[in-house]
């Protein structure tokens, strides 16, 4: 039995394994905006099929600079934000008017993934992060391969599917702070009516040149009300 | 090996219920007494509730080899860090080192943990140890395969705020309507109640709990009912 496991610089005895997720968080959305980065996710951690846990925060402070936000396995996530206390501890210690930025972090983490990858004992996450830093607005994507990338509008799992469509007819440079929170929670209502691991508890992150907030939880309103729902089956009786 | 007999080299497994509640005061931790070897009960007085340290218990449910070794491997290293820091661990760092040991052996565990207790600084407290080795610190939680029939439950009776005696009676009415669905729960419902003034420990037996739908007041024997019954008891 080991405290601590094979990746840290110790012995290296573990067998070639690629485990599979237990508890898991579902999509994550990130945006640009005209004064910094906007992040959103739900507080639900699913266990299969079954809503487990309702308070789970998945998105988080990273140093002064950055936002990262996870989906996946929520105990590799928990790792992976020692890990990354770790680095920005480091980074203070040295004391010298520096400090790491949101591309290092991103860099560090793919670096984190990838190598996990090569190993075949990934980090069951995709990960966002989000940050300003100098006036420059930074948002990138990190998949559990180690895939990354960077761009105006990034989303993990299902929203990659139903958000993004959404954000790129609707995205545009220099949206406000109540546009950009508008078009989040346009997306996540629709992850909330189609994505099944959907839970309707949300937190919204803004960082921007002055620090970071995130939001209280709170609940989205649906809207059930269409002609079409009342009697669905009217017109071919035994359908739905 | 026939069918009927199941497999009686499965591993023992503990089907279980378990549950852990946070009361203003302290927390209430409950399990029900079943352990299966397949589908024979190995053993129908099993004590789920296990003693980390004085003042920190864990309720173990999933493999019962797998729990009993991460609590065994748990209260060495407890034993140690308490004669190094010189005073009780506290519930965060009892649920810290079941963690790590739950995520750092992930592909090998298969024991989900509900770790409760009582220190100076925060109180009671309950830390979830799901398999994988999440933590998550909760008001309540509940595990183990009996748990699935208590969501709903949860949902509508949980408060914040009970007393002891709330908390101690929702954990056994919970724990018992577990056994009654869960085939892989049964037995005695125990309860470990943690606070500022020590551990204590009850047993409610069986035949002590409530009975719930399509369930029926136990008897001696159909003798007892013929008898007391004056017309018809037995008629096609």
């Amino acid at each position: 039995m080991k405290l601590l496991d094979s990746t840290d610089s110790g012995n290296n005895s573990s067998i070639e394994r690629t485990q599979y997720p237990y508890v898991t968080g579902t999509s994550v959305i990130g945006i640009k905006y005209k004064d910094g980065i906007l992040m959103a996710a739900d507080m639900g951690a699913s266990y299969g099929s079954t809503l487990r846990y309702k308070s789970v925060e998945r998105v988080k402070p990273v140093g002064k600079h950055s936002l990262i936000g996870a989906s996946g396995e929520i105990s590799d996530f928990q790792e992976i934000l020692r890990s990354l206390d770790e680095l920005i501890l480091y980074d203070n210690m040295w004391d010298d008017g520096n400090s790491l930025g949101p591309k290092e972090v991103h860099n560090y983490l793919t670096r984190m993934m990838y190598n996990r990858r090569n190993k075949f004992d990934p980090l069951w996450n995709s990960l966002v992060l989000g940050g300003v830093k100098n006036g420059q607005k930074y948002l990138g994507m990190v998949s559990m391969i180690g895939v990354h990338f960077e761009d105006n509008h990034v989303a993990t799992g299902f929203g990659n599917h139903l958000a993004r469509p959404i954000l790129r007819d609707e995205w545009h440079e220099n949206l406000t702070f109540e546009d950009g929170v508008k078009l989040l929670e346009k997306c996540m209502r629709v992850l909330l009516y189609r994505d099944r691991s959907a839970v309707n508890k949300l937190q919204i992150a803004k960082i921007t040149e002055e620090g970071v907030t995130v939001s209280q939880p709170y609940s989205l309103k649906t809207f059930w009300n269409f002609n079409a729902f009342q009697n669905p089956t009217a017109g071919a009786e035994g359908s739905w | 090996m026939d069918p009927s007999v199941g497999d009686l080299n499965s591993p023992h497994s503990m089907g279980t219920t378990i549950i852990g509640v946070t009361y203003n005061g302290g927390v209430v931790l409950g399990a029900d007494s079943r352990t299966s070897t397949g589908v024979y009960v190995a053993n129908r007085a099993s004590d789920k509730i296990t003693q980390l340290t004085d003042n920190v218990y864990v309720c173990r449910s999933g493999s019962a080899a797998d729990s009993q070794i991460v609590s065994d491997y748990v209260r060495y290293f407890l034993h140690q860090h308490t004669i190094q820091l010189g005073e009780p661990a506290t519930v965060k760092v009892a649920a810290n080192l079941v963690r790590l040991l739950s995520y750092n052996n992930k592909s090998m565990l298969q024991t989900g943990l509900i770790i409760g207790g009582w220190d100076k600084y925060e109180g009671g407290k309950i830390y979830g140890v799901p398999l994988g080795g999440t933590i998550l610190e909760q008001p309540f939680a509940i595990g183990g395969s009996g748990s699935t029939y208590l969501y709903g439950f949860f949902d509508q009776e949980w408060k914040e705020g009970m007393t002891k005696d709330e908390a101690e009676k929702l954990v056994v009415k919970a724990v018992s309507l577990a056994i009654a669905r869960d085939g892989a729960s049964g037995g005695v419902v125990r309860t470990v109640i943690i606070n500022s003034d020590g551990v204590t420990r009850n047993f409610y037996p069986g035949d002590s709990l409530p009975l719930w739908h399509e369930e029926l007041e136990p008897q001696n024997s159909l003798l007892d009912i013929l008898s007391s019954s004056s017309s018809e008891p037995m008629v096609s």
